[in-house]
């Protein structure tokens, strides 16, 4: 067995959960599909796992006056099945589709992911560009955390041990809305390389209210306000798309790893950018 | 640490354990139960070979705990076949050549089980996308699509 020892409890309600989370050295556990690889490498080594499985009210996706709001539990494959999303929130959507391998899709959870916090992952770059407001709960009480100042670093939320991410919501997607979503693995399902999601109001023809994230190319995903000034009111063109992919280059500064070079990062980041712009010019009622 | 007990369905029969905590499902399967037909590869849910099938979905055993399967389903290879030989699926890979040295088959066998399931009319593509996430060091993966493409008419109701 590679974990070290530790104590499972399987709480049958969000009060009895939270009441353990309030105990020393206890971690939850949703799908498990990014805590227990850190167990068997014993990167973390918690006294109590409390298994949130049976908490229902934790999971599903509800479609409300002022956005999507996306239960902590939910799985990546009950996003890919829910018809819903086409119109409430299809850049998610296409988000999911670069998410992790098939047989992870069953199991892994948006808030397992959301409080791992990879940098590279694309739930928390989604929730970053849209401006998503995480919900947390802790026997001291809830409250609302906005999406920039939930994910602080690499594998570093704002969370605290004793609270628990509950829902996860995302403003109501116009109709008018264009958008586009971008990225690079060595292979299909793995952590991307560099991503990029992006979307806009169209309005006469420009470009309105342009939210630009990239992801895998620094501590967290992060918007970048120069590409949104540059795009803010303009008619999106070739040269726009080609100045843009120019500056990006110029602020933001991807890591080295094992996997690319900073400058391939980079590289790879300025194409992507200026797909996705290519992409979120198509009209979004011909999107599948 | 304190054990846990556990009843589950393994391959249609009921089974019931106490565990430890940090006991994975795969560890459960191949050393409690004996059903090594389950492999362990990189035991960190990169490489695919320890999937089986949980409430009818595909998922990783060594990213499991025994604890959190109480209560559910499995298949696991052993169960695929019933025990007269080998399931269609089994048979389009050995006539396909779809294995080689067969450590990671059975993580594909029943990852690609499950896919056929709910989607009997899953296209070339669409298989060549759910095998990304197994990994084989053997095959090239070209003999394993066609095998899945042959076998998917016999999980075709309509």
């Amino acid at each position: 067995m590679k974990p070290a020892p530790f104590e499972y409890s399987r709480p049958e309600s969000l009060n009895e959960a939270l009441s353990l989370l309030a105990g020393d050295e206890v971690r939850p556990i949703a799908g498990g599909q990014s805590l227990v690889p850190l167990l068997a490498l014993r990167l973390v080594t918690p006294k109590r796992l409390v298994d949130l499985s049976r908490l229902i009210e934790l999971r599903g996706i509800k479609v409300e006056s002022d956005g999507i709001r996306i239960g902590a539990l939910t799985r990546w494959c009950e996003i890919l099945s829910d018809a819903r999303l086409g119109e409430h929130h299809p850049l998610l959507r296409e988000a999911v589709r670069h998410t992790a391998h098939y047989q992870i899709r069953n199991r892994g959870t948006v808030g397992g992911s959301c409080c791992h916090a990879d940098p590279a992952a694309e739930m928390p770059a989604i929730a970053v560009t849209c401006a998503a407001e995480f919900e947390v709960m802790s026997l001291r009480g809830r409250r609302i955390i906005a999406a920039r100042e939930f994910f602080r670093s690499v594998f570093t939320t704002a969370l605290e041990p004793d609270e628990l991410l509950i829902s996860i919501r995302l403003p109501t997607w116009r109709p008018e809305r264009r958008y586009g979503f971008q990225e690079l693995a060595r292979r299909q399902g793995d952590f991307a390389l560099a991503g990029c999601a992006l979307y806009w109001d169209e309005a006469g023809g420009c470009c309105r209210d342009p939210h630009v994230g990239v992801f895998g190319v620094a501590e967290t995903a992060i918007r970048v306000p120069q590409i949104e000034a540059a795009l803010e009111d303009r008619k999106i063109t070739d040269e726009i798309i080609r100045s843009v992919a120019r500056t990006i280059r110029d602020v933001t500064a991807p890591p080295t790893d094992l996997h690319a070079t900073s400058a391939y990062r980079s590289a790879v980041l300025a194409v992507l950018l200026e797909r996705a712009l290519r992409a979120s010019l198509h009209d979004p009622s011909h999107h599948d | 640490m304190t054990d846990v007990a556990i009843t589950l369905t393994v391959n249609r029969q009921q089974v019931t354990a106490t565990v430890e905590p940090r006991l994975t499902l795969a560890g459960f399967l191949r050393r409690h139960l004996q059903l090594t037909g389950t492999h362990l590869g990189c035991e960190h849910g990169v490489c695919g070979a320890c999937t089986i099938i949980v409430n009818g979905a595909a998922v990783r055993s060594c990213l499991m705990f025994a604890a959190q399967a109480d209560g559910s389903e499995i298949i696991t290879v052993e169960g695929l076949a019933a025990a007269d030989g080998l399931s269609p699926l089994q048979r389009a890979f050995r006539k396909h050549h779809a294995l080689q040295c067969g450590f990671c088959t059975p993580g594909i066998l029943t990852t690609m089980h499950a896919l056929l399931q709910e989607e009997p009319h899953a296209s070339a593509e669409r298989i060549r996308e759910v095998l990304a996430g197994n990994i084989c060091r053997c095959t090239g993966y070209l003999p394993i699509i066609e095998a899945v493409l042959e076998a998917a008419a016999s999980y075709n109701n309509d």
